[in-house]
Order: C-alpha cells, then structure tokens, then sequence
C-alpha cells in the first residue's frame, strides 16, 4: 500500500504549476477566488486519488476489464517487494522421484534489486553440492521480454561461458522447477486476467491467470492465487503447451522482513504427468547487504564461492 | 624461482590454515586407468593398461575481502615417471576492495570461446602429460591487478616464474622416437626461466556480443622441440614473444557465434592464427528433458616451420554435446577433427555421470587414423586408447 499512497500525491503535485500561474494572472483581490480554486483541485486530486485507490485494490469496480485487475493484482503483488535492496540466501534442494528416493543439492543466491520495472533483477547462484559440481555458478541479467543474459562459469577449467538463454522450459539441475520458474518472476513478462476470489488456507487469494509473452515458455498459461492480506503468491498452477496441467507449485511458511518484505521458506513443486517432485527450503534469508552492480559482473563469478 | 615462490605462497597460507574450522575443503581423490587398442611404436613403451591416483583437495578461506585458496594436485602413475607429477594449481592471496581486485600467488586464468582448441589462452603452461586436449594447466606465479568498470573489465598481469612444459618419458605414450628432454630446456632471454612476464586483458560484454582483447609478452608457453647436437634427445626452445588475440562470442536465441585470434612474433617470421565456429542447441528433444548442441569449428594456422609445429595447421571439428539434464548430470561430448589436406582424424568421445551423491565416472575414448609421417600427430597413431576415471569428490 505505501506504493499507493504516492499515487494521489503525485496528482496533487503535477496541478500545482497550473494553480501557480493562475495565481500570477489574478488580481491581488481575488484571493477569495483563489482559495475556491485551490480547494476544487485539492479536492478533485482527492477524487483522482480515491478512484485509483479503488482501481488497485481488490474491490471489483465496475469500469475495470478482468485484464485491467488482473494486472493490479500482479502489480500490488509486484510492489510489495519493492526496496528489499539486495539478498543472499542459502536453499536446499531436494528431488523426489517418482519411486519416493531423494537427491539433495544446496546452492546459494544472491540477488540484486534493479528498480527499474522496465528492467529485471540481477542474480548469481552458486552450487555447494553435490561435491563434483561445488563452485559452479550462473549469473543472470533478467531482461522483460527479450532473453536474459546468463554466464554460466565452470570452476574445473575456471571458465566463464556466454550462455544460451532460450531454453526457459527446461529443467534447472535435473529438478521439477525449469529455467522460467525462477527467471521469469518480472511482473512485465506476463498478460493477465483476473478470474475469481476464493479462500486459501485461513486467508482469500485472488485468482489470476497469466500468459507468458517472452519466448520459448513451456507453458500456455499459469493461475495464480495472490493472498489478500499481504500480496504474497500462495501456489501456482502451470498447464503445458497443449493446455493439459502439468505442475503445481506451493509456496509456504511465509516470514516478514525488516520494511515488510515476505518470504517463503519452502516451494514445493509437484509433476502432474510424472508424479516427480521438488522442494525448495530457503534458510538464513540477508537482505540489504550492501552488494552494488559490480558484484553481478561476469568477471566476479570466479570468486564468488 | 618456482619453489620460492610456492613456499611464499605456504607462508601466507599456513597461519590462515592454523584458524580451523572457518576453511573449506573440497577437492576429489581419483582413480584411472587407459587402456591402449594397439602395441606401441617404440621400443621402450609398455603395452600393459597404465593405471594412475590422483589427488586434488581444495582449501579454501574467506574473511571479508581477503580470500585464500590452495590447491595442490598430485598424480601417481604405474608406468611413466614424467606423468607422476606433483603441481600446486592454486595458492594465492586475493584482496577484493569494491571495483578492485588485487591476487598474489599461484592461479590459474583461463580466456577464450572456443570449444576444440585455446588459442588466446596463454597464461599458463599446458600439463601435457594429464590430457592432449590442452585444458590442464600448471599452476603460474603472478601478481595480478584487476579493475571493474562501466565499459568493462581491465586485469593487469605480472609473471615471474616460468613453468616449463611437460613431456611424456621412456616409458609414456603420445610421443615420437625421440625424447623431449626437460632437463636441458634453452631460453631465449639471458633470464631464462626467471625472465618475468607481462600480460593484459580487456573484456566486456554489449548487449548480445562478449568481447575479449589481450596481450602477452615475454617467454612463449609453446615450446620449439630442437635436435640436441648428439642427435639423442630433442631439446625444448622457449622464445620471447609477443602475442595479441581476440576472442569473440555473439549469442542469438541458441546460437552461440565463437571467434578466436591471435597474431604472434617472436617465433620465426610472424604470423597469425584464428578459430572460428558455432554451436547450436537443440532443447529437450524428442519431448524429453535432454538438450543436444552441435558444434563446429574451423582451424586456421599460418605459423612457418620455424615456429613451434602444431596439429590444427588447417582442421575443421564437428561435434555435439549431449546433455541429460537428468538427476545425475549425465553429459556426452563426441567429436572429431579432419585435416582436408592430409585426410588425417582425430577421433574424441568425453562422457560423464554422478554417481550416488559423491561419485562420479568419466569415459574418455581417443582414436587416431590416416597420419602421415610429415604430420605432428603422426607419432601418436598407434596410441588409440580408451581412458576410465573414476572420482569421489568430497
């Protein structure tokens, strides 16, 4: 909601100029006048800013499309993690095939906040096990609609590699989650449609459905369900290019952060077709490190771990 | 000069390595063996499988900006006393303030895009005796300065010394009648091995490009093998020289464009040489989870006979990479390389996989046909071997 307080201000302030120049133009004994003049658009900014209010919360209004609420909702979403600055947490993941054996890998993400809605996120992830691929780390510069640069660096041979980024539908280290799941997360790489209001767990989630519009998605569409209370994604269902459902996603044990910002401790993400799942556990969540630009360069990778 | 400057190197280490607990260790010990398909050409070498242990353990620690990493590496071969080997890879001292990076000690930097052969990549000597692919290096001394700016990152390298060569013995495969010996190596500079070395690097990125310009001068990695004056022995050359290259890669959806270039003196008369290919990735084919890449590369080499000889005079590889993306990492390189002039292949075929958490199995198989005795790869035609490893990484 901070997001949105600024909106009505800033209304305000962009007829202050107009109300300025009045204020030249007008004789000395019309202040009178000037008054009634500055409490209609004092007053007209507080309508603007009400009927925006109205627009992004959840209470339907009638002259909004599905389309139109179904990004306010993504977007209120969005903007919940504004400011998290830069984070580092440590994940443990663990692959269950469809026999119940486990493998388990442990990898460290940081990830850099750029502002810029027009702009993705920076991040690293670096492997710590298994053993055999420890130091291997993948940088991505998230880009919204065109593909993200990734450098992939190989500790054996200390090399840095350029790589591919197209391959959004395949899966990340042998696991349930793709390359998408975790990249595409930019509130501008989806359409969205909102399609009803449904209870979750001890709380009501909108639920939207979103269409990839980047390139080489996996998937035809994804429904979303996004609490009302604190705008966190609670569990996504993804369906394959021939629309048939093929994972679900749950995301639990949210934890808030200093200036508001929530966290899931643990995704899990079940195959439909194959029975297969993953969880995902985040431990020992940092925010506001303190990293800058230069600690998301290709040439950092090599000392990363 | 080397020893020297690996027992510096020890003595920043070991205080830090006296505060248990903080370092980490990881690394892999190995077992190996190569089986040869046919009898050897020289007298001297065994035909029996050549066995081999290998120890790699990591050290490393952090505090702050300061960063410490050792990494010693010890191979025991059954058969050739030249490829039982010890080599410290890394043992260096890295101080990380903001945009700057200051690094002392033993590393090992690699440059370059290309998949088949590492032409711009000169910082380190090649451990020919570990592969003939030219991926395992000596580990080198240096000083080394690096700067991270907006239009990209500058490193600056000091190199005092010299790491020579490695060369098969009596008894080892991959070698011709005669033997290189190591013992006696010839230096251009009056310095010899402690001549130091200098060496510079640009790279940056923009937008789909990654760019890479570098120069090196001083002793030249590539050795010239010499007929010693009782004509028993070749006797290795090493030359001043100047090298600049160029490496460049353009990625487009899964295309990745790759060029390498390097022109050389120092050598003889001076001359260039290039690679250049692509490769492209097919994504979970035939609706499964694995991806398959095909590459290609063209090798281009306009050194003279005075310079050091070379087997990718004018070569085209083909290959493709098979990756599973499975819970194992499963992954297949095969590939060969063709000389059109002289009909001579090279033949390779790389495969990997975990095994449980901790183990893993490589398969590396390498065959050679249709040399001609004027040819650099001549000697090594009757050395097709098959090569199993396997490693508990911990």
């Amino acid at each position: 909601m901070k997001m949105l307080s600024l909106k009505p201000l800033s209304k305000g302030r962009n007829l202050q100029p107009n109300l300025e120049s009045q204020k030249k133009d007008m004789p000395s004994s019309s202040k009178f006048e000037l008054w009634k003049i500055k409490w209609r658009v004092l007053g007209t900014a507080l309508v603007l800013g009400l009927v925006s209010l109205t627009l992004f919360s959840s209470v339907p209004a009638a002259a909004e499309t599905p389309e139109e609420k179904g990004f306010a909702v993504a977007a209120r979403s969005d903007r919940s993690d504004r400011g998290f600055n830069d984070s580092i947490v440590d994940m443990t993941m663990i692959l269950h095939n469809a026999h119940g054996q486990e493998t388990s890998r442990s990898l460290k993400t940081k990830t850099l906040e750029v502002p810029d809605e027009s702009l993705g996120d920076k991040s690293v992830v670096v492997f710590e096990s298994p053993a055999d691929i420890s130091g291997t780390a993948l940088l991505s510069h998230a880009r919204i609609l065109d593909p993200d640069n990734q450098w992939l660096y190989l500790p054996a041979l200390k090399r840095i590699k350029r790589i591919s980024s197209v391959n959004k539908s395949g899966p990340f280290v042998g696991s349930e989650f793709a390359f998408e799941d975790f990249t595409a997360l930019e509130l501008g790489k989806y359409d969205y449609k909102y399609i009803k209001e449904e209870p979750c767990g001890d709380m009501t989630c909108d639920v939207l459905e979103r269409t990839p519009k980047y390139e080489h998605s996996g998937y035809s569409k994804q429904l979303s369900w996004i609490d009302q209370s604190v705008y966190q994604v609670r569990k996504v269902e993804f369906y394959d290019r021939r629309g048939g459902l093929l994972k679900v996603l749950d995301l639990t044990d949210y934890r808030e952060y200093d200036g508001g910002i929530w966290r899931t401790h643990k995704m899990h993400m079940e195959n439909k077709q194959t029975g297969k799942s993953t969880d995902l556990i985040y431990s020992d969540y940092k925010f506001k490190t303190g990293m800058n630009n230069n600690d998301f360069e290709k040439g950092v990778l090599k000392r990363v771990r | 000069m080397f020893a020297r400057f690996l027992l510096s190197s020890l003595l920043i280490i070991l205080p830090v390595s006296a505060m248990a607990g903080e370092i980490d260790v990881s690394g892999f010990v190995g077992l190996e063996t190569r089986v040869f398909t046919q009898s050897p050409q020289h007298t001297d070498q065994e035909s029996n499988p050549e066995v081999s242990a290998i120890f790699n353990p990591e050290f490393r620690y952090r505090n702050g900006d300061h960063q410490f990493s050792f990494i010693p590496f010890y191979r025991r071969d059954s058969r050739d006393e030249e490829r039982s080997h010890f080599d410290v890879r890394e043992a260096y001292w890295l101080y990380v303030d903001d945009d700057w990076e200051f690094l002392t000690g033993i590393n090992k930097i690699f440059w370059g895009v290309a998949e088949s052969r590492h032409l711009v990549d000169i910082i380190n000597q090649t451990d020919t005796v570990e592969d003939l692919d030219g991926e395992d290096k000596l580990g080198q001394p240096m000083v080394s300065v690096t700067k991270y700016n907006d239009w990209g990152q500058v490193s600056i390298f000091a190199l005092p010394g010299f790491r020579e060569r490695t060369f098969p013995g009596s008894d080892g495969r991959f070698r011709g009648p005669l033997l290189v010996d190591t013992d006696n190596a010839r230096y251009e500079s009056g310095e010899k091995e402690k001549h130091v070395d200098f060496a510079a690097r640009y790279s940056h990125y923009f937008g789909d490009w990654d760019v890479g310009l570098s120069h090196f001068y001083g002793t030249g990695r590539e050795p010239r093998l010499v007929l010693n004056t009782a004509g028993t022995a070749l006797e290795p050359h090493y030359d001043i020289i100047n090298q600049t290259g160029t490496d460049i890669q353009y990625t487009m959806n899964a295309w990745l464009w790759k060029f390498e270039g390097i022109f050389r003196e120092g050598q003889g008369e001076a001359f260039a040489a290039a690679t250049g290919g692509f490769e492209y990735t097919f994504y979970q084919v035939f609706e499964s989870a694995a991806d398959i890449g095909v590459l290609t590369e063209y090798h281009y080499d306009g050194r003279h006979a005075d310079a050091p000889a070379t087997g990718f005079d004018s070569d085209i590889f083909i290959g493709a990479r098979l990756a599973m993306n499975d819970i194992q990492d499963t992954e297949v390189l095969a590939g060969f390389s063709i000389d059109p002039d002289s009909d001579e292949v090279f033949y390779n075929l790389e495969a990997q996989r975990r095994i449980g958490n901790n183990y893993e199995l490589e398969l590396r198989a390498r065959f050679f046909s249709g040399g001609d005795p004027g040819e650099a790869s001549f000697p090594l035609e009757k050395d097709d071997y098959i090569q199993i490893r396997f490693a508990r990484y911990f």
